[in-house]
């Protein structure tokens, strides 16, 4: 239970958390200024779900990512300097520059990489959990996607093969309620992706992705079934995106006031608040934010210092 | 001539033709009223001709093709967008296994009046999943049309053609040749398919290009001019069918050829014109054929990186002068 977390594994969590954040706001300031090549897809606004999530996780589990990657990379426990790196293009990114964005990879943590292509994810996330249990080891596998990715056959041929082979697979998708500009409504014909696991046989939960803790429990829950060796789970994580779709995307069609609600059910403010309720202090909360910030800060110097990669190295690592 | 955009062009085509023939309707990832396409090809049709027409779809590639197969076997004639070029491969069993052989099979019972649309092309840094130049791919499918329209003239033209036509196309688009404008007429043409075109006249190398790298052609053409080369750029603007004819004149005029497109050089578009030429017209060529594309290599996302595996002007120039 959530109640019996210890007042460290609760500052961890707040403080993941406002690393993404941080990390998503000097992308952005970043982007503004032309210094970020290509696109990006920012996580603010769901970081509840990836702590949540990535908090019942182990440092030897699995995890596998999205366009939409960055707060999965963090709170898995990637290192924000060589994160940033790579998002600018440098050499001292986790993929040489290779990757960038959209597929930022750290395999010594478990991150078994970031797909651009919207529902690819998952049957990795199935080959990872059926290696772990040929393997026999104890990991488990937490596969993040949208829910614009649940209307891909992918989606349902991997829930269904993870039901037959009962195995180790977390399916975590973050529902924001939009697919670039289509709303979900437009998509399906259902409110909770939850639902789809009845199809499968398996659990499906929708649980308050804004709210961490809420999400934390509904992860260990998953983890402990998975363990055990039952099959696995789906939990949809309602949640709300705070920017656009992707960089220069103006969002016009959220309504004002529905990104007004989203916003006052902020995931970091509300864990902050619940943070002062209990045994954390206010001094204790700001001394961790500056320290996120001084991290901010170093990780950018790092990446802008950085050198870029040689141009005759898109030659190399085609094949092992 | 009045001056067009290639995105403008290609919209004034879907929407000429969706004014002519009812038949004729759209579907796709948010390509209706509330992004308009992801390059805004589609944008404002969806409130011209209604959702019914322009139709947004769910993420789901493989039934947005297979839907658009059904729907033209049995009447309609759909024109669906896979928003990614590197996205057709979700959708390769429904493009090259059912909209491609429905006719041959079943012994030309039917026809499949449709037309993929999709960008290809690197160049905008998004990395391996999105930067692909796949064209050669669906050469390799019979009973497929494949256009590579590079000006907005031709694309407005061909986009007619393939529309109009009986057979499946997948339609390349380039995502850098959106903003490209050119001379469009204002009165109705069409292009026809298997029919290259001299994108610039010359005497002493056949410079063959296709989409993007039409314009990189050009430029070299015009720097090479300086060392008195004389380079003939020819735009094949179909890969299927493929205007050897178009292609062989041009080499028995030049003696020469450099092939320069932006897939990957091996099996790749810039293989089956050179094996044309090799098949067809050996006897004419003075030197042997060359070939500019990009190395066999995913395409990275770093600036550097990116802008090392894509062919430019220099080394066509380089290509040329290795031929001359
Ligand atoms: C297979 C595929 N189709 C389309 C795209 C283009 N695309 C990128 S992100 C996206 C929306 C994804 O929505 P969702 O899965 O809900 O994730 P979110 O962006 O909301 O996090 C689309 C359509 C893609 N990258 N891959
Ligand atoms: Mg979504």
């Amino acid at each position: 239970m959530t109640t019996n977390l210890t007042k460290e594994k609760l500052v961890e969590m707040y403080r993941k958390m406002i690393q993404i954040r941080s990390f998503e706001e000097k992308l952005f300031e970043l982007y503004s200024q032309n210094l970020v090549p290509g696109t990006i897809h920012l996580y603010a606004g769901e970081e509840a779900v990836a702590v949540g999530v990535c908090s019942s996780l182990r440092k030897e589990d699995y995890i596998t990512s999205t366009h939409r990657g960055h707060g999965h990379c963090i709170a898995k426990g990637a290192d924000l300097k060589r994160t940033m790196a790579e998002i600018l293009g440098k050499k001292t990114g986790y993929c040489k520059g290779k990757g960038g964005s959209m597929h930022i990879a750290d395999f010594s943590i478990g991150m078994l990489g970031a797909t651009a292509v919207v529902g690819a994810g998952l049957p990795i996330a199935v080959g990872a959990g059926l290696s772990v249990k040929l393997r026999k080891t104890d990991q488990i596998v937490a596969c993040f996607f949208g829910e614009g990715a649940s209307n891909q056959g992918t989606f349902h041929e991997s829930l269904n093969m993870a039901s037959i082979w009962k195995l180790p697979v977390i399916f975590v998708c973050e529902n924001n309620l939009y697919a670039m500009g289509t709303r979900q409504s437009i998509a399906m014909n259902i409110e909770n992706i939850a639902d789809r696991a009845a199809a499968y046989g398996i659990p499906g939960v929708s649980v308050d992705g804004n709210d961490v803790l809420a999400v934390y429990e509904e992860a260990c829950k998953a983890s402990e079934r998975a363990r055990r060796g039952e099959g696995p789970t789906l939990i949809e994580c309602k949640t709300y995106r705070h920017r656009g779709h992707s960089r220069v995307d103006p969002a016009r069609y959220r309504s004002k006031e529905e990104v007004a609600e989203w916003l006052s059910k902020d995931p970091i403010k509300r864990f902050r608040d619940k943070l002062l309720r209990s045994a954390v202090v206010e001094g204790e909360i700001q001394a961790v934010e500056k320290e996120v910030s001084l991290q901010i800060e170093e990780a950018l110097h790092f990446a802008m210092e950085s050198p870029y990669p040689q141009p005759g190295e898109a030659l190399e690592d085609v094949y092992a | 001539m009045r001056k067009v955009t290639y995105r403008d062009a290609l919209r004034e085509a879907l929407r000429e033709e969706m004014q002519r023939d009812m038949s004729v309707f759209l579907l796709g990832e948010d390509i209706g009223k509330y992004w308009g396409g992801a390059f805004k090809v589609t944008d404002g049709l969806a409130q011209e001709f209604g959702e019914e027409r322009v139709r947004d779809t769910p993420i789901s590639e493989s039934a947005i093709v297979g839907t658009a197969v059904g729907a033209a076997i049995t009447g309609m004639h759909p024109v669906a967008e896979i928003m990614f070029g590197d996205l057709t491969a979700l959708a390769m069993d429904q493009i090259a296994n059912q909209a491609a052989k429905i006719r041959y099979m079943f012994g030309a019972q039917a026809k499949c009046p449709m037309v993929v649309r999709t960008p290809f092309g690197a160049g905008v840094n998004i990395a391996s999943h999105h930067s692909q130049s796949l064209e050669a791919w669906f050469m390799h499918v019979p009973g497929l049309y494949v256009a590579v329209p590079s000006t907005p003239f031709d694309a407005k033209g061909l986009l007619k053609t393939a529309i109009r036509g009986d057979n499946p196309v997948l339609f390349c688009e380039h995502k850098l040749l959106y903003p490209v404008e050119g001379e469009v007429p204002q009165d109705e043409y069409a292009v026809p398919f298997g029919l290259a075109d001299v994108k610039r006249e010359g005497s002493d190398v056949t410079v063959v290009a296709t989409l993007f790298m039409v314009y990189k052609a050009l430029s070299a053409a015009k720097e090479l001019e300086k060392d008195g080369i004389n380079v003939e750029v020819v735009d094949p603007r179909t890969l299927t069918p493929l205007d050897r004819h178009g292609i062989i004149r041009s080499v028995k005029k030049t003696g020469r050829i450099v092939i320069v497109t932006e897939d990957c050089r091996t099996a790749g578009v810039s293989a089956e014109i050179a094996a044309v030429v090799a098949e067809e017209a050996l006897d004419y060529l003075d030197a042997p054929v060359k070939r500019v594309a990009e190395p066999d290599t995913p395409i990275p996302f770093s600036p550097p990186l990116e802008q090392y595996v894509i062919p430019d002007e220099k080394s066509i120039v380089k290509a040329v002068k290795e031929v001359v």
